[in-house]
C-alpha cells in the first residue's frame, strides 16, 4: 500500500507526544485503525465497549471547542468514561501549578490524560510526572499530532497515498503547532513539502526542517496536489507580524485566482476554525468539489478513537504502569 | 559525605611542595607558601621544607595547584529578598567549596542596592558569616527601573565596586551615557548585560533550528552584539570604563576585539556555560539549561573559546544565579532563567586547559587577578607578600561527576548535572583562616 512499507504490529510509546519519533509504520499503524473507526462512525453501530471501565480525562488549558468535543465524542465511543477539565485560568490563578494539577489528577488513576496548553513542551513535562497515557492535544507552537493524523488520513483517503506529494502549507507558520506536526508527518511518509508565507511568520531556520520556502503565494501553490490553510492566530502575536488583515487577505489569503495555480484536483484543507476572509475565501473554502474542510472534522473524531485505543491498550498491557 | 565547612584559626603555616599559580608574577612552579595570621608572609620556590623558619605548621602539598583564590565578578546571592533561594551564608558555603574567596554581587535584591545602606547591609551580613569576601554592584538606576541615576558617587565611597542594573539591560541611551560619563571622576566602571530588550522580547532560548522544532521562541544572536555596538559608541563618547557580561556569541568576541584594537576602554567577561555548552543542552525543553543569555549555537560557543584564548575575553564569572525548583518545574516559556555557578566555575574552566585552549596560569588568571582589577579590589587575585591569605588549593586532574545535590548552595539549578569532569579543590582561606578543607 505505501512505499514506506507496511504498518508497524503495534504501537511500541507510552504517549503521544508528538509526531517527531513515530516510524512510518506506526504512523500507517495509526491511520489503518482509524480509517476503521471512520467506516464504523458512518454506520449506525458507532459505538464499542474496548474502553470500558477506562477513565480519560481531557485537560484544557486553553479554550477549544472542537478538539475538546472531538476528543470527548472519540472516547465515549469507545465505552469510556470521559472527564472534561477546562482549566482555562481558574487554577491557575488560584495559584496551582501544571505539576499539582497533574499530581491531583494522578492520584485519580486515570487510564489516559489528554493534555492541552499554551506553552511548548507543557505537555512532555506533564507526562513525566504521570503514570498514564499521555495525548497530546496541542502544546504551544510545537505540536498537535492528532491534527497532523487526521491531516494525514484525510488525504490518504482522497489521494491514495501519503507519499510523492506537493503539500503547500500556507499561512501562520510561525505560530503554528500544526505546521509543525503536518511537516514532520509528510516529510516521514515521503511528501514534499513547501511552506507559503509573508516572511515575518515563517520562523527562522525551518528550511532546516526540510521545506521550501515561497512568500509568494502563486508561486508556491504551482503544481501543488494539497493547499492547507492555517488560521491566523492573531491572538498570539507580539507586535506587528502583519500590516492588516485586508492585506493579509490580498496577498496570501487564498481564493480562486490563486487557487488555479494548483492542480485542478487539490484538496482544500484548513485545521479550523476559519477565519474566512483572512486566510480563506468562502467560496474555495465551501466549495464541495475541492474543500475537505468537514471530512478533517470528521476524520479527527476516528483519529483519536485509534489513538486512543492504541495508548490504552498499552497502558493496560504494562500493567498500569505508562 | 559533604565535606564540612570549618573555619580554623590561623596563626603560622607553611604550605610546601605546592605548584604556586601566580597570576600576578605570571608564574607556573613548584614552589611554598607561608601565611603569617591572616597574610601571605612569603610565596616562591624558595620556600621548601628547609627553609620554612621556626614555629610554622608545615602543609605538604604533594604537588596540588595552589593559586589565590578565585575572584567571582558575577553573582547572585538573592539575600535580601529571595532568601529561599539563597542566603549569603549558603553562597559564602557554596563559594568555600568551590574555591571563590572574593565574591562581587549583583544588585537586583529586594530591596535593590542603590543606596548606601543596601551596600553597608551586605557588608555587614558577610563579615558576620565570614565565608566569602562579599563586595556589590550598586545599581546604575533607582529600582534598576532604568530612569535615575543613583548616588553613584556616594555609593562607590561606601564600598561598592562598580555599577550594573543586574539583569537588566540598561536600555536608555542617554542613561548609560551619563552613568559612563559621571563615573569617570571616581573611575567608577558600568557593567552592561549586552541584550538589546526589544528585539526579541518575550523569548526564552537561542533562535535558530532547535527553537523553531521546539515551538519556543528565540532571542537572536545580534541582540546581544548590537546593544555591544551602540554601547561601545557610548563608551568612546564619554572615555567611561564599560564591561560586557556573559558575552555569548561570535560576533560579539569579533566586534570587542576590534574595539580593543582601537583602544578603547572596554573589557568583558563570559560564564562556564558558554564556553562548554550549546543549545543542544536545552531539547526535551530542559529547564536547567534555560539562562540568559541563551545557551548559543556550537560555531558561538567555539568563538567564546577562542575570545578567551586570545584575550578578547578578559576574566570568567560563574554568573551564579540560584533558582529554586518551583522557578524551575514549569513548561520552559515560563520557567526562570539562570544557574548556580560557584561549585562547577574552577572544573568547568579548567576543561579550557584539559582541552588545550590555554594553559593553566592563563585560566587562573582570568578567575582572579582580572576580575580584581577590573573592579579595582586591592590585595585580591594576587599572592604578593603582604597581602590577605586568600587561597585556594586544588587538584587540577582529579576526575568526579557533578551531582548538583550535593551542593552547598540552596538551589541546585546547574545545567552541568551529571557531567563528568576533572579538577576538585581541596583546600580554601579566607585571611589564612581554612573555610574548606576537602573529606573533612
Amino acid at each position: 500500500m505505501s512505499v514506506m512499507g507496511p504498518a508497524a504490529d503495534h504501537y511500541p510509546h507510552p504517549h503521544l507526544l508528538g509526531i517527531e519519533g513515530l516510524t512510518p509504520g506506526e504512523i500507517t499503524l495509526i491511520l489503518d485503525r482509524a480509517q476503521h473507526y471512520a467506516e464504523k462512525n458512518r454506520s449506525a453501530d458507532k459505538t464499542s465497549n474496548i474502553l470500558a471501565g477506562a477513565t480519560v480525562v481531557n485537560l484544557f488549558y486553553e479554550n477549544s471547542t472542537r478538539t475538546l468535543t472531538s476528543f470527548e465524542l472519540a472516547a465515549k465511543r469507545l465505552g469510556a468514561d470521559v472527564i472534561n477539565m477546562t482549566v482555562g485560568t481558574s487554577s491557575v490563578k488560584k495559584g496551582e501549578t501544571l505539576i499539582d494539577t497533574a499530581m491531583t489528577l494522578n492520584a485519580m488513576n486515570p487510564d489516559a490524560l489528554v493534555v492541552r496548553h499554551a506553552d511548548s513542551g507543557a505537555v512532555k513535562l506533564l507526562s513525566e510526572k504521570v503514570n498514564c497515557a499521555v495525548l497530546n492535544a496541542g502544546d504551544g507552537r510545537h505540536e498537535h499530532p492528532t491534527q497532523a493524523l487526521l491531516d494525514a488520513l484525510t488525504i490518504r483517503r482522497h489521494k491514495g497515498r501519503l507519499h510523492r506529494l506537493n503539500v503547500a502549507i500556507c499561512g501562520d507558520i510561525a505560530h503554528s503547532r500544526v505546521a509543525r506536526s503536518n511537516i514532520l508527518l509528510l516529510n516521514t511518509m515521503g511528501s514534499r513539502v513547501r511552506l507559503v508565507a509573508p516572511p515575518t511568520l515563517i520562523p527562522s531556520k525551518i528550511d532546516r526542517m526540510g521545506v521550501e520556502i515561497f512568500h509568494d503565494m502563486e508561486e508556491g501553490l504551482k503544481d501543488c496536489d494539497i493547499v492547507m490553510m492555517l488560521r491566523l492566530q492573531l491572538e498570539r502575536m507580539e507586535g506587528s507580524f502583519i500590516p492588516s488583515v485586508r492585506e493579509y487577505f490580498h496577498f496570501h489569503g487564498l481564493d480562486r485566482a490563486k487557487l488555479a495555480n494548483a492542480k485542478p484536483d487539490a484538496l482544500i484543507m484548513h485545521p479550523g476554525p476559519m477565519n474566512r476572509g483572512v486566510e480563506i475565501d468562502s467560496e474555495v473554502a465551501d466549495d464541495v468539489e475541492r474543500s475537505v474542510i468537514r471530512e478533517q472534522v470528521e476524520m479527527g473524531v476516528a483519529v483519536r478513537m485509534a489513538a486512543l485505543e492504541l495508548l490504552v491498550q498499552n497502558h493496560r498491557k504494562m500493567g498500569g504502569q505508562a | 559525605m559533604s565535606p564540612a565547612i570549618r573555619a580554623k584559626g590561623a596563626g603560622k603555616k607553611a604550605f610546601i611542595n605546592a605548584r604556586l599559580i601566580d597570576p600576578v608574577a605570571q608564574t607556573d612552579g613548584m614552589g611554598g607558601l607561608l601565611i603569617q595570621d591572616d597574610t601571605i608572609a612569603k610565596a616562591g620556590a624558595e620556600v621548601t621544607k628547609d627553609t620554612v623558619p621556626e614555629g610554622f605548621e608545615i602543609i605538604d602539598l604533594g604537588g596540588a595547584c595552589l593559586a589565590p583564590g578565585l575572584v567571582d565578578m558575577r553573582a547572585q546571592l538573592r539575600e535580601p529578598g529571595f532568601e529561599h533561594q539563597e542566603t549569603i551564608e549558603t553562597a559564602g558555603k557554596s563559594a568555600a567549596i568551590g574555591g571563590v574567596t572574593t565574591i562581587i554581587a549583583l544588585p537586583n535584591t529586594d530591596p535593590v542596592i542603590d543606596d548606601v545602606a543596601g551596600v553597608e547591609f551586605i557588608a555587614r551580613r558577610a563579615r558576620k558569616v565570614g565565608l566569602a569576601k562579599v563586595f556589590v554592584y550598586g545599581a546604575v538606576s533607582k529600582g534598576i527601573e532604568g530612569k535615575e541615576i543613583t548616588e553613584m558617587g556616594l555609593l562607590h565611597q561606601a564600598g561598592a565596586v562598580a555599577f550594573c542594573d543586574g539583569v537588566k539591560t540598561i536600555a536608555s541611551a542617554r542613561l548609560l551615557r551619563q552613568a559612563l560619563s559621571y563615573s569617570t571622576f571616581f573611575d567608577g566602571m558600568i557593567v552592561q548585560h549586552p541584550e538589546e530588550p526589544e528585539l526579541s522580547k518575550g523569548a526564552s532560548m537561542n533562535s535558530g533550528e532547535l527553537a523553531t522544532r521546539l515551538g519556543l521562541s528565540g532571542v537572536s544572536p545580534l541582540a546581544e552584539v548590537m546593544q555591544i555596538e551602540r554601547d561601545l559608541r557610548l563608551a568612546e563618547m564619554t572615555g567611561g570604563r564599560l564591561h560586557f557580561a556573559h558575552i555569548s556569541t561570535g560576533e560579539s568576541v569579533e566586534v570587542i576585539r576590534k574595539a580593543k584594537k582601537r583602544g578603547l576602554k572596554v573589557t568583558c567577561d563570559t560564564a562556564p556555560p558558554y564556553f562548554a555548552l550549546n543549545e543542544n543542552s536545552v531539547s526535551d525543553y530542559r529547564t536547567f539549561a534555560k539562562l540568559s543569555p541563551p545557551l548559543r549555537s556550537e560555531d558561538d560557543r567555539q568563538a567564546i573559546v577562542a575570545g578567551l584564548a586570545d584575550g578578547t575575553i578578559d576574566a570568567i564569572a560563574s554568573d551564579h544565579n540560584p533558582q529554586d525548583a518551583d522557578s524551575k518545574r514549569l513548561p520552559f516559556a515560563q520557567a526562570a532563567a539562570g544557574a548556580v555557578g560557584f561549585e562547577t566555575l574552577l572544573p568547568i574552566s579548567l576543561e579550557l586547559y584539559h582541552n588545550g585552549h590555554m594553559s593553566l596560569l592563563d585560566v587562573i588568571t582570568k578567575l582572579t587577578r582580572v576580575p580584581a582589577d577590573l573592579v579595582r579590589i586591592k590585595g585580591a587575585g594576587t599572592l604578593a607578600e603582604g597581602t590577605a591569605a586568600d587561597l585556594v588549593v586544588f587538584d587540577p586532574d582529579r576526575p568526579w561527576k557533578i551531582d548538583p545535590y550535593q551542593f552547598h548552595s540552596k538551589s541546585k539549578n546547574s545545567p552541568f548535572d551529571g557531567r563528568l569532569t576533572q579538577g576538585r579543590v581541596l583546600r580554601t582561606l579566607i585571611d589564612g583562616r581554612e573555610v574548606f578543607t576537602e573529606g573533612s
